[in-house]
């Protein structure tokens, strides 16, 4: 098991968001995070990247992951909003946890963060400024320096949020590239659809300990997962 | 014309002028190095904090008579600085409320006991210099000039070693801690810098008018350039030709110091503006 999660209980000031959860991820899997607005995914995502410290619980990582081998997705925040700094800026940033103690990137750093945006795509965007790009390039730059963080596990935050049909299929096309070249995805998403057609396993996150965890295929015949497709997912 | 460079030669015939000049133009570099990410974290008024705090520890000081002030300026402000940029990620208390807390606490504090403890005659006079910096650049000692020096290069070459780590933070903390990365130790090493250079920029402008130094290069490079390279290497280029305008131009007219570099920070920003709108038309 690479992320394994006993008991779980996160919440804020004393409020459980999240309690008595209790899940695992192996290297390789496909793990998507469902459920409603306001259910927890987003709280329970900054628990896995130590952000926040569980209430109660544990949260174990095993097969060798290291601290510094987790790739991460934001949903964007309004502080990246207005800063001037070009792509090429934000997915060298990436590296960071692959310096040590040395001050400066390498050239090897240097030529990862030129190889993950050619996969994504947006080489030709290297000297743009962050925040005059679309959505969804914006997207692709975050996971692009998600990607120089880690190729062992990627958490991602709706990263096809906002994006229009074709560029989320695309975004979901890239993921699945990914994750077939061995790399653990964890991932919240809103498109149940998706969700439910590249994902391995299905965690739901529902209220009131309504939670599913296991294979979609088993995810699908369950109750929880029955109506939730049926409803069309999270989407308004 | 030829009046006025007879003059500046004549002043600069001193050493003394000369080493004035180079830590004006030093301090001016370090503050608009850390500008950048004060405004990028929504800390712009961080520095004003801080320097209140900076003046009630100068009061305090005062009035117990230290023979230097800054070795106790100095700590007292590193203190609060790192406190202050605790409370402004743990968005509980609203950063900017407790900030504004502590800057007008320090303020009233430190006029209350410069007034009580001060046997000076020209209190007023000592309270001024310590709000709008020295009158004159040529009134800091020598010890003043030396310490300042080593200080300013100090904070470069913390900037330079930590560019990369100043910039991940900046951008996005989370990235950084979530990728086990220590964001809490830049962070701290950000506020001992952030406290070193107000304490610095203090001697030069005055506590209310470091703002300026800190806040308009900042905000006229960025009204341009849109890299963070670029922005931080316009940022201090504007700021090293706005303190040597500055300092030349008090020398010659006899202005205050800090005012005078401030005034023409603001007519740099004015410049910036404009041209960024021209750019834009264009
Ligand atoms: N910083 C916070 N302080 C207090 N409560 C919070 C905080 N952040 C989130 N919450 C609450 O915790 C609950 C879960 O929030 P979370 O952001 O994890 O939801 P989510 O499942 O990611 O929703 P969405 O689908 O909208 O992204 C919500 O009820 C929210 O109001
Ligand atoms: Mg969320």
């Amino acid at each position: 098991m690479q992320l394994t999660c006993q008991n779980l209980t996160i919440g804020y000031e004393g409020t459980a968001v999240i309690s008595g959860l209790s899940f695992s991820v192996s290297a390789g899997d496909y793990l998507c995070i469902v459920g409603e607005n306001g259910s927890g995914k987003t709280t329970l995502m900054k628990a896995l990247l130590r952000l926040k410290s569980p209430d109660s619980g544990h949260i174990i990582t095993g097969e060798g992951l290291a601290v510094n081998e987790i790739g991460y997705m934001p949903q964007q925040t309004a502080a990246q909003k207005d800063f001037p700094a070009s792509v090429r800026e934000v997915v060298r940033s990436g590296c960071l946890n692959r310096c040590g103690l040395r001050p400066f990137y390498s050239k090897r750093e240097k030529q990862m963060a030129e190889e993950n945006m050619e996969r994504l795509g947006i080489s030709d965007l290297a000297t743009r400024c962050y925040r005059e790009l679309s959505g969804g390039q914006q997207q692709r730059t975050l996971l692009a320096r998600a990607l120089c963080a880690t190729r062992k596990i990627l958490l991602l935050d709706e990263p096809a949020a906002g994006l229009d049909p074709g560029a989320a299929h695309e975004m979901y096309d890239i993921i699945k590239t990914l994750n077939d070249s061995g790399t653990t995805i964890i991932m919240i998403s809103h498109d149940i659809g998706a969700s439910v057609k590249y994902a391995s396993h299905i965690l739901h996150i529902g209220k009131q300990n309504a939670s599913f965890f296991g294979k979609t295929a088993d995810y699908l015949k369950s109750e929880a997962g029955l109506q939730y497709v049926e409803s069309g997912g999270g989407e308004q | 014309m030829i009046e006025m460079l007879d003059t500046l030669a004549h002043y600069f015939s001193f050493p003394f002028v000369r080493y004035a000049m180079i830590v004006g133009v030093l301090i001016a570099l370090c503050s608009s190095l850390l500008g950048v990410t004060l405004v990028l974290k929504r800390f712009s008024f961080i520095g004003d904090g801080l320097a209140h705090v900076a003046f009630g520890a100068a009061a305090i000081a005062t009035a117990l008579s230290f023979t230097n002030n800054i070795l106790f300026i100095l700590p007292v402000t590193i203190i609060c600085a790192i406190l202050l940029l605790r409370t402004g990620q743990n968005t509980k208390i609203k950063g900017d409320a407790s900030i504004a807390m502590l800057s007008v606490g320090a303020l009233g504090l430190g006029y209350l006991i410069m007034n009580i403890f001060s046997t000076s005659a020209n209190l007023a006079g000592d309270v001024c210099t310590v709000l709008f910096g020295s009158i004159s650049i040529l009134t800091l000692t020598i010890t003043e000039v030396w310490l300042s020096a080593g200080l300013s290069v100090l904070v470069i070459a913390v900037f330079l070693l930590f560019y990369n780590r100043i910039f991940a933070v900046t951008f996005d903390e989370d990235f950084v801690k979530a990728t086990g990365n220590r964001a809490k130790m830049y962070n701290l090493i950000l506020s001992v810098v952030i406290a070193v250079v107000i304490v610095l920029a203090m001697n030069l402008v005055g506590a209310l008018l470091i703002s300026a130094l800190v806040i308009f290069p900042a905000i006229s490079a960025m009204r341009i350039y849109k890299t963070f390279k670029a922005v931080t290497i316009c940022s201090v280029s504007m700021s090293v030709t706005c303190a040597a305008l500055g300092i030349v131009i008090s020398i010659l007219a006899g202005t205050p110091v800090g005012s005078t570099i401030v005034a023409v920070n603001i007519a740099g920003f004015a410049i910036f503006n404009a041209v960024a709108l021209v750019l834009r038309r264009v």
